[in-house]
């Protein structure tokens, strides 16, 4: 039996309007300071609001944009 | 699982389930539904009748002959306590519907900002700050009602999609079901969570506690899944679950450590919070939006189906926090006794 490597996949990248990226297709993500953060389904959310409490993923915080908000909604 | 006790006199006459024969005499059950007056969705008695007629579908009951999923008496019962729940449903959601239909925006911002309008009662907040540790074991047997099957009941829309619409839901699904790894299955996931609280995660056990209003969420999800007509309403329903999750569910992971349960009991919760800000997205965005424009006649159940979830969890998050408030259980038969045996 034999194993090949399949040709790399594509990567794409889709962008949620006042939310985060969508990515599919990528093994990891490597933040600013450098560290990879493996990918570990089928597709990830990359925080864009810089809010997020568990970034780089998106955590839904982006919604809450006022303290007001926040009250209201939860 | 053991079909559950009767509560009424539409779960009495459902008993003969348990006869050898696949047989049930249908003017029996639909003579208690139709003398219930009030509405069926705040009925404990009702809710638990179409609990047990769709888990024939999912895992079944050891007591009841598994042909009876499909016996045409057992169908026209159902259909004769889900006519009378949809319609009480679309009337439920009826204005928060027409206020957000035909309006000249995507269909994702009209989810979103019919989230964002929700002003539900905050269970979350409270689980976070106040629940007690008895309170946090009556949520868990209510939430594992739906969280020990979670995401099987709009599994039932996939083959009623088509297309990109389809392709969404799949992903979303796969992530549920743990992305390949068995161990990480969502319903997996809470049954630890129901352990690590000292709870029986066994597929059904607490059914016999969990009032009407808890069941009628399930229910409402099962409706939804189970029929193609209501395709619409299935991802609809699924765009707003998603999409109240994941805020939420930091909260609850939150609560779950203040009162000491640790990272184990948490997993499930804090597993939401990632998982579920990917899934709001792809449903709310690429499942409905894709829906909406491949097929548009399905636009006003869209709507309808993420109604019908905010309002529900809405209903039931009032109650919880009625009860706890008050002092009482929110369940049949309070925690203490069902420890006591
Ligand atoms: S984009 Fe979602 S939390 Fe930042
Ligand atoms: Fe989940
Ligand atoms: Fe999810």
């Amino acid at each position: 039996m034999t194993w090949r490597r399949r040709s790399p996949r594509s990567v794409t990248v889709t962008v949620c309007p006042d939310g985060p990226l969508l990515v599919r297709g990528a093994d990891e993500v490597v933040d600013e300071a450098g560290v990879a953060h493996e990918v570990r389904r089928p597709c990830v959310a990359l925080c864009r609001c810089g809010r997020s409490s568990l970034a780089p993923w998106c955590d839904g915080t982006h919604k809450v944009v006022t303290e007001e908000a926040a009250k209201r909604n939860w | 699982m053991r079909l559950p006790e009767p509560r009424g006199p539409i779960t009495e006459a459902l008993q003969s389930l348990r006869g050898v024969d696949v047989g049930l005499a249908v003017d029996q059950v639909t003579g208690a539904v139709d003398s219930h007056t009030s509405p069926l969705l705040d009925c404990d008695d009702a809710q638990l009748a179409l609990w047990l007629l769709y888990e024939l579908h999912y895992q079944g009951f050891d007591d009841v002959d598994p042909r009876a999923e499909w016996s045409p008496q057992v169908i026209a019962v159902r259909g004769h306590l889900e006519r009378r729940f949809e319609a009480e449903l679309r009337e439920l959601t009826r204005v928060e519907v027409e206020k957000r239909l035909n309006i000249e925006e995507p269909i994702a911002e009209r989810l979103f900002a019919m989230m964002s309008d929700d002003d539900s009662p905050r269970l979350a907040q409270y689980v976070q700050r106040e629940i007690t540790t008895t309170q946090l074991r009556e949520l868990l047997v209510h939430r594992s009602v739906y969280h020990l099957k979670e995401a099987d009941p709009h599994t039932w829309a996939v083959p009623r999609l088509r297309g990109r619409a389809k392709v969404a839901l799949m992903e979303i699904q796969f992530d549920e079901y743990g992305a390949g790894r068995a161990g990480d299955m969502h319903s997996t996931l809470f049954a630890q969570t129901m352990t690590r609280c000292g709870l029986d995660s066994t597929y059904g056990a607490y059914v016999d506690v969990v009032p009407g209003y808890t069941l009628a969420a399930s229910n409402a999800m099962s409706l939804f899944g189970l029929h193609r007509r209501l395709r619409g309403a299935a991802a609809g329903h699924l765009a707003a679950f998603e999409a109240t999750s994941a805020l939420p569910n930091r909260r609850y992971a939150a609560g779950v450590r203040r009162l000491g349960y640790g990272d184990e009991a948490a997993r499930y919760f804090d597993e939401h919070v990632e998982a579920d800000a990917v899934h709001e997205q792809v449903a709310v965005r690429e499942m409905c939006g894709a829906l909406v424009s491949d097929e548009p006649e399905c636009e006003p159940d869209v709507l309808f189906g993420a109604a019908t979830c905010l309002a529900i969890d809405g209903l039931a998050a009032g109650r919880l926090l009625d009860s706890w408030r008050g002092g009482r259980s929110a369940l049949l038969r309070p925690m203490v006794e069902l420890a006591s045996g």
